[in-house]
């Protein structure tokens, strides 16, 4: 029971389709005769078909090599024009529950670029208001190079009001960039109609490629390129056009949009089914995040697929280990390459404590998800949090029971106690 | 039964591991993470928590077809065993971090979260055997571990799986080769895992600054030297004492006790090292407690020699009369009694004489 679709989807079999086809062929976008021109009209007929998707005009689709890429080129590129267009220009606003990509971006410009960083903070739901950062922005407006608040948060959910934010950042002509990775294909998306100068989405959160992305960039949005080469795209990004993953990116992102009106409201509905069966199963179980039963810029305010819990008492990697043995994979929020897990900087900026933080999972439903996924799930997660919670917070600095058997068994040994 | 592998990455622990899987139990491998912020890639032979390591844990992993995580125990063990062996150093006392780290973490935080979680037993890599609750020393008395196990309680001793100690580090590595294991060549570490520098002292000094103080020549009582911090020595060292002149008697130095309070280093002739009797801490027992006094041998480093020795208790605290003189023998260190290849228990060494 595959109950993590926010970390990657599988792709949809028109999108393997298309790129087979495209690797059998041979053909540069940029080369000048026949086959190259062939692989032009795909890539270009790509980018017809994404911006009509997501409400852009063709030459604001910048092809990327995924998400992250995106996000560091309109983080990074912004800062550097803005900056260097005016070099009271240092500062960027940006939301407390970014994603790495583009928060590790902050910290590198930080330390390297001499950018401040403004962190905006979110309510306990997870939500940013725009009254706060109008407040930022009111601290110095001069300074500003640019605002970066991600459309839906990929741990707990929570949709961000992304119009009305653009809208204030454009009170005072600043550039705003949002990382819309979880919203494409799942939340209403539209470019020009959201107000803001660049989008980041990525092609294997809905049914495309892995290493294939998009940034949607206005036309008058200046970005300083951080690949420098052949200058393929607009002169903002080098490399050879992907032709394969770009056909598959366009099939995956116009099918995702697509259908997105029925399949958000049948993910909605499994979701809370979801999060109500394990409610009424573990009782002090908690919903993080929005509980998404409003409705913001024509969505919900919640992603439909993401249910993250809390479960008092217990690891979050017992959980997912345990779920793990049982055929149910899930996630714990925010994976970490090192091992050592840190608690989401999301939930603590919600003003969760350490060991909520700790003690979470993400179940993300996808496009296969079935009634039958959410009923196993039910099944098994009852026994599951009573074993996680048995096993407690070892590994912490919390003393456990049988650690204090063993020193009684020592103790037992040292006044030469009895032989086993 | 359903075991749980700790895998350090090593060639060890991936064969034990792999034999675990043969006899037929349900494994899973975890990799514990015992740095907070873990290096990339190795330093030589230190270390068994970076990046790389981990990935080659889950390597021998996936060759195995066993599920695989990374469990975080650093907190744990920056509290349980590094705090530890700084605050013995700056005790003057020579800790053993591989000891305590099998008393606390593996077979203490590790083992209680794998039972906890549904596992019976935890397989490790170390070369000891040990059936029916018998602790014995391995095959391969180059690489036999049985010393710093001796730690173990036998309700610990009960929940841990040594599936390596009939063979040979060479068998081992032969094995691992012929089960396409990539980690059958990866050099053996050595050394204490959190210093990745190899440099203890300067370790040391970081987390304790400098406390400067005396080296003493104990026959003469004239300071013949000065230093950054006691807690820079063990008993037994002779080099990098910078003593400035040769000693009247010609003969090299070598440190003799150490003294925290006063920050004095007491230096003199290797015979004045000779131990006859170490006075420890109160023991554990492996298998239950033996007929007091005990008669057998005594080893009181890890890969140090091993002496005839009687042990009695005196009010709960292990004393220990060696029959061979014993030299560079440290408190802090672990005497282990051994009956033949048997291991009766272990104390902490208090002090000697």
């Amino acid at each position: 029971m595959y109950l993590d679709h926010a970390a990657t989807t599988p792709m949809l079999p028109a999108a393997i389709q298309a790129m087979a086809e495209q690797f059998a062929r041979v053909g540069n976008p940029s080369s000048l005769h026949a086959a190259g021109r062939e692989s032009r009209r795909v890539v270009e007929e790509s980018r017809e078909t994404i911006a009509a998707a997501v409400g852009a005009g063709p030459n604001e689709v910048i092809f990327t090599g995924g998400g992250t890429e995106s996000d560091n080129l309109a983080v990074k590129g912004i800062y550097w024009s803005r900056r260097d267009a005016d070099l009271r220009r240092r500062r960027i606003i940006a939301s407390a529950v970014e994603h790495h990509a583009v928060l590790d971006c902050l910290e590198w410009l930080g330390k390297h670029e001499d950018a401040d960083v403004t962190c905006l903070p979110v309510d306990a739901l997870g939500r940013i208001h725009p009254a706060e950062l109008r407040a930022a922005i009111e601290e110095a407006p001069e300074d500003v190079a640019l605002v970066s608040v991600m459309w839906a948060n990929n741990e707990v959910g929570t949709v961000q009001p992304i119009r009305e934010l653009a809208a204030v950042a454009h009170e005072y002509d600043i550039p705003f960039h949002t990382d819309a990775v979880q919203a494409v294909g799942v939340l209403p998306v539209d470019f020009t109609a959201s107000g803001v100068d660049a989008l980041t989405l990525t092609g294997h959160k809905l049914g495309g490629p892995v290493g294939a992305g998009v940034l949607l960039l206005g036309r008058d949005v200046a970005c300083t390129p951080v690949l420098h080469g052949g200058g393929q795209e607009r002169d903002v990004r080098s490399g050879t056009l992907d032709t394969p993953a770009i056909a598959g990116l366009a099939v995956a992102v116009a099918g995702a949009v697509g259908d997105r009106s029925a399949r958000s409201a049948r993910l909605a509905g499994l979701r809370d089914g979801l999060v109500r069966g394990v409610v009424q199963r573990v009782p002090d179980a908690v919903l993080n995040g929005d509980p998404g039963d409003q409705y913001l810029d024509g969505g919900p305010t919640r992603l439909p697929g993401n249910a993250h819990l809390s479960f008092p008492g217990c690891e979050g990697d017992a959980l997912l280990m345990l779920l793990d043995a049982r055929g149910v994979e899930c996630s714990t929020g925010s994976a970490c390459s090192a091992g050592v897990s840190q608690p989401s900087h999301v939930l603590l900026a919600m003003g969760a404590s350490v060991d909520r933080a700790r003690g979470s999972l993400r179940f993300a439903l996808g496009h296969p998800s079935t009634d039958a996924d959410v009923a196993h799930l039910l099944d098994v997660i009852a026994p599951v949090v009573d074993r996680a919670r048995r096993a407690g917070m070892a590994g912490t600095r919390r003393e456990s029971v049988s650690v204090r058997e063993h020193t009684t068994g020592a103790d037992r040994s040292e006044a030469g106690g009895p032989a086993r | 039964m359903r075991l749980l592998a700790a895998m350090s990455g090593g060639v060890d622990s991936a064969v034990a591991a792999a034999r675990a899987v043969d006899a037929g139990h349900e494994v899973t491998g975890v990799h514990l993470a015992l740095s907070p912020a873990p290096a990339s890639l190795r330093q030589g032979a230190r270390g068994c928590c970076t990046l790389e390591d981990a990935r080659d844990a889950r390597r021998a992993a996936d060759v195995l077809g066993i599920p695989f995580y990374v469990w975080d125990f650093h907190e744990r063990f920056a509290d349980d065993v590094v705090d530890d062996f700084v605050s013995e150093y700056a005790a003057g006392r020579t800790p053993n971090p591989c000891l305590r780290c099998n008393e606390k973490i593996k077979f203490a935080a590790v083992l209680d979260r794998a039972v906890a979680l549904g596992f019976d037993a935890v397989v490790t890599g170390h070369h000891a055997r040990l059936s029916d609750g018998v602790l014995r020393r391995s095959v391969d008395s180059g690489k036999d571990q049985s010393y710093v196990l001796a730690v173990l309680t036998p309700e610990q001793l009960a929940l841990a799986v040594f599936p390596l100690g009939e063979s040979t580090k060479a068998d081992v590595r032969r094995e691992a080769s012929t089960r396409g294991l990539a980690v059958a060549d990866k050099p053996d570490s050595h050394d204490v895992c959190f210093i990745a520098d190899g440099d203890t002292r300067g370790f040391l000094a970081r987390r304790l600054g400098e406390r400067p103080g005396d080296l003493v020549d104990a026959e003469s009582g004239a300071v013949v030297g000065r230093h950054g911090g006691a807690f820079g020595f063990t008993v037994g060292q002779r080099r990098g004492l910078r003593i400035g002149h040769p000693a009247v008697d010609g003969k090299p130095r070598y440190v003799l006790s150490i003294s925290p309070a006063t920050s004095i280093v007491t230096v003199g002739p290797a015979p004045m090292l000779d131990v006859t009797a170490v006075h420890a801490g109160p023991p554990v027992w492996t298998n239950g407690a033996p007929v007091l006094p005990f008669e057998g041998t005594a080893q009181l480093r890890a890969h140090g020699a091993v002496s005839g020795a009687r042990a009695h208790l005196v009010r709960g605290r292990l004393v220990v009369e060696l029959q061979e003189a014993q030299r560079g023998i440290a408190p802090g260190q672990a005497v282990v009694l051994y009956a033949g290849d048997r291991v009766v228990g272990s104390a902490t060494i208090e002090s000697t004489g």
